[in-house]
């Protein structure tokens, strides 16, 4: 007889509303947790200070995907145009000094460069795509999409404790406190 | 709409100031639970009849006029368009000009009203995405067609080939490709990336099978885990960033196709403002078309309401006086220059053979949207909806003054050619019209088509200081920013403009 295991992923706890989400997060945060997270239906302006996220680093990604497009226009316009073959039509050069007539694609390049830098940037920052997650194991967290607010403290936090976190969720006003067991392995 | 007044209580001289509330987003006080309910009902429940009725016709048109009429084309050659020498570029760049611009509205949607926080946009953006991708669709069949061999279409591309040729990078017809394919690109990735929430609510609401599986495939894994949330509303401002300057370079890009060539009547610096203005005036008079029966069919008039209606005219009314302005500024220009050339192009286009097409562009374009002066005939949806489709055609007729009437008229007069379209012409052109609107359904009932996520964050109560802002003395009504500012920095200024006396002044906010 094989046993399964299952591993413990944290507490799960609902909130009313986003203000009740809110002052919840700034406890949580206070409490020196670091892996938790705020599950909500829409993004909640200003829950980033509360649980003291970061800005995303995502611009410095794009800058540079931007960057590398700019590049890619101008080696592709001036080794084609200046380089492999000059098209002279109504008499009009192609040279070093036909920069002007670049401009467009350098400007398309560099925005559809730094487009795809935004989507793969973002896909690698969130972690997606992903074919499952623990926290799925969770029944009512399907509402997460549609109405309800939720916190949940992952076991692997070196703060966490079966009792003490639990308690604490209750604390700051935490309904239907759940324990989410992996149930995928 | 605005007048709705309630009185806002100044806590500390115990007067009573009239104020201006701001109104509703979302009317009738709507939950998030029935936000999601009635977005996704679109998708789970069964289609109305209504819906049917459309799609098949247009399924049918798409099926004959584009996929017939291009194989047609194809297997017999270009010759069975109608475009002559002279007006070689004739019907198919009409429709492409056309297309292009339709989609234009939908990124200014997106985009520009993102970043200038227009917050009513949240309600419309999905479906005018949705819009400007399929327009994009229909736009570039036509010069991938009118290339003459469509199967060298890729010749457009630069990609090293055996012939050791590259493109002529200072042609604007190759920037055109550049412009339009990164649009094109940049767009999805925008409206993707802007699905992939509400994909998952869908995901959370399905039973388990095929369906759940592929909106969970799309919908990537989305936790809405504010760690995401983060990332994703960053992702979100950068490419609004990214596709403002965009949106505006390609209709500009487009235009110089036209403008930096040296025929009369296509040689002007205004083409590029003139053009992307029209762009925006005939997609959003699109985007009425297609929403207001939308929005009726499927009972969206609390999240799509009158306010929505009335700004899209409001644009459609600016934007029509701008192009307005742009084409009495060309025919001034071609007096005031002295260019008899010019002059002689635009007496063509009033008096010449094609003076119905002009007057058509005049009559709908410029004086049609005038009505939109009146409010009451922004509230009137029978009246919104007549001065869309003017636009719309107005719009289209626009395109072919500019191309066909130029053309036919260059500067050799062995070259003078009266234009007319073939039968293949038009099949194509209705063929697009019914992929349009056949694409716009079937994205109807798979897609979400309002954005649930961003709707539901327009809500009061999504907002995390709403219960202090309750507590507060003025019960967080949220008043016209001006007129807040007034009285809490100036509440003797603000009482005496509502005609109220007091005595002291010292208002704490």
């Amino acid at each position: 007889m094989s046993t399964k295991v299952r591993r413990v992923y944290g507490y799960l706890a609902e909130f009313e509303n986003a203000s009740q989400l809110y002052k919840a997060a700034e406890k949580v945060r206070d409490a020196g947790f670091k892996k938790w997270d705020c599950y909500t239906p829409y993004p909640v302006h200003g829950l980033d200070d509360a649980m003291g996220v970061k800005r995303s680093i995502l611009p410095y990604f794009v800058f540079f995907g931007g960057l590398t497009g700019f590049i890619t226009a101008i080696a592709l316009a001036y080794t084609t145009q200046v380089g492999l073959y000059p098209t002279v039509v109504q008499g009009k050069p192609a040279n070093i000094f036909t920069t002007a007539a670049f401009f467009p694609v350098m400007f398309e390049l560099t925005i559809l460069f730094s487009g795809f830098t935004v989507l793969f940037g973002l896909l690698a920052l969130i972690g997606l795509p992903r074919w499952n997650h623990p926290i799925f194991a969770s029944k009512q967290f399907k509402r997460v999409t549609d109405d309800k607010f939720f916190i949940a403290i992952e076991a692997r936090d070196a703060k966490f404790s079966a009792e003490n976190t639990k308690s604490l969720l209750a604390e700051i006003g935490g309904d239907n406190i759940e324990l989410v067991e992996d149930d995928s392995e | 709409m605005s007048e709705a007044t309630t009185q806002s209580e100044n806590n500390t001289n115990g007067i009573k100031i009239p104020v201006l509330e701001r109104e509703e987003l979302i009317l009738n006080k709507r939950s998030y639970h029935w936000i999601t309910e009635r977005i996704c009902g679109v998708v789970e429940n069964r289609q109305p009849f209504l819906w049917w009725i459309l799609f098949i016709p247009s399924a049918i048109i798409a099926l004959v006029g584009v996929v017939g009429g291009l194989t047609y084309l194809v297997s017999t050659g270009v010759g069975v368009w109608g475009n002559t020498n002279r007006v070689m570029w004739g019907w198919p760049i009409v429709n492409f000009v056309f297309w292009i611009g339709i989609g234009h509205a939908g990124t200014l949607i997106s985009a520009i009203l993102f970043l200038t926080r227009q917050n009513w946009r949240t309600s419309i953006n999905r479906a005018a995405e949705a819009m400007t991708i399929f327009a994009v669709m229909c736009a570039g069949i036509f010069p991938a067609f009118h290339v003459g061999r469509v199967w060298m279409a890729w010749f457009l591309a630069p990609i090293p080939n055996s012939n050791a040729v590259w493109q002529n990078f200072k042609s604007p017809l190759l920037w055109d490709v550049f412009a339009v394919s990164t649009y094109f690109t940049v767009s999805l990735i925008f409206w993707f990336l802007g699905m992939v929430p509400d994909l998952a609510t869908i995901r959370d609401r399905c039973k388990p099978g095929i369906r759940k599986f592929m909106y969970g495939l799309f919908s990537l894994g989305w936790r809405g885990g504010n760690r995401q949330w983060s990332h994703y509303e960053m992702a979100y401002l950068l490419l609004a960033a990214l596709s403002t300057p965009l949106v505006l370079s390609v209709h500009s890009v487009v235009s110089f196709d036209f403008a930096t060539s040296v025929v009369p009547g296509w040689h002007t610096t205004i083409f590029p403002p003139y053009f992307v203005a029209g762009a925006i005036f005939g997609g959003f008079a699109m985007v009425l078309t297609i929403m207001i029966p939308a929005r009726a069919l499927y009972g969206l008039h609390d999240m799509i309401t009158m306010k929505h209606i009335d700004n899209m005219s409001k644009i459609i009314l600016l934007t029509g006086t701008i192009v307005g302005y742009a084409y009495l500024m060309e025919l001034f220009i071609a007096f005031y220059s002295g260019a008899k050339y010019e002059g002689a192009a635009f007496l063509f286009r009033i008096d010449g053979p094609y003076w119905w097409a002009y007057y058509c562009m005049m009559g709908l374009n410029v004086l049609s949207p005038q009505i939109f002066w009146f409010k009451k005939c922004r509230e009137n949806l029978w009246v919104v909806m007549a001065v869309a489709m003017c636009v719309n055609i107005g719009m289209w007729f626009e395109r072919f003054v500019i191309i066909v009437t130029t053309l036919a008229r260059m500067w050799l007069p062995g070259d003078w050619k009266t234009y007319s379209p073939s039968g293949v012409d038009i099949l194509t052109f209705v063929g697009t019209i019914g992929m349009f609107l056949a694409l716009f359904l079937l994205f109807l009932r798979f897609l979400p088509c309002i954005n649930i996520a961003e709707v539901k964050w327009t809500l009061k109560e999504s907002d995390v200081h709403d219960e202090d802002k309750k507590a507060h003395p003025d019960k967080g009504i949220e008043v016209i920013e001006a007129y807040q500012y007034e009285l809490h920095e100036n509440p003797e200024g603000a009482a005496k403009e509502a005609g109220i006396k007091i005595e002291t002044s010292t208002a704490e906010s």
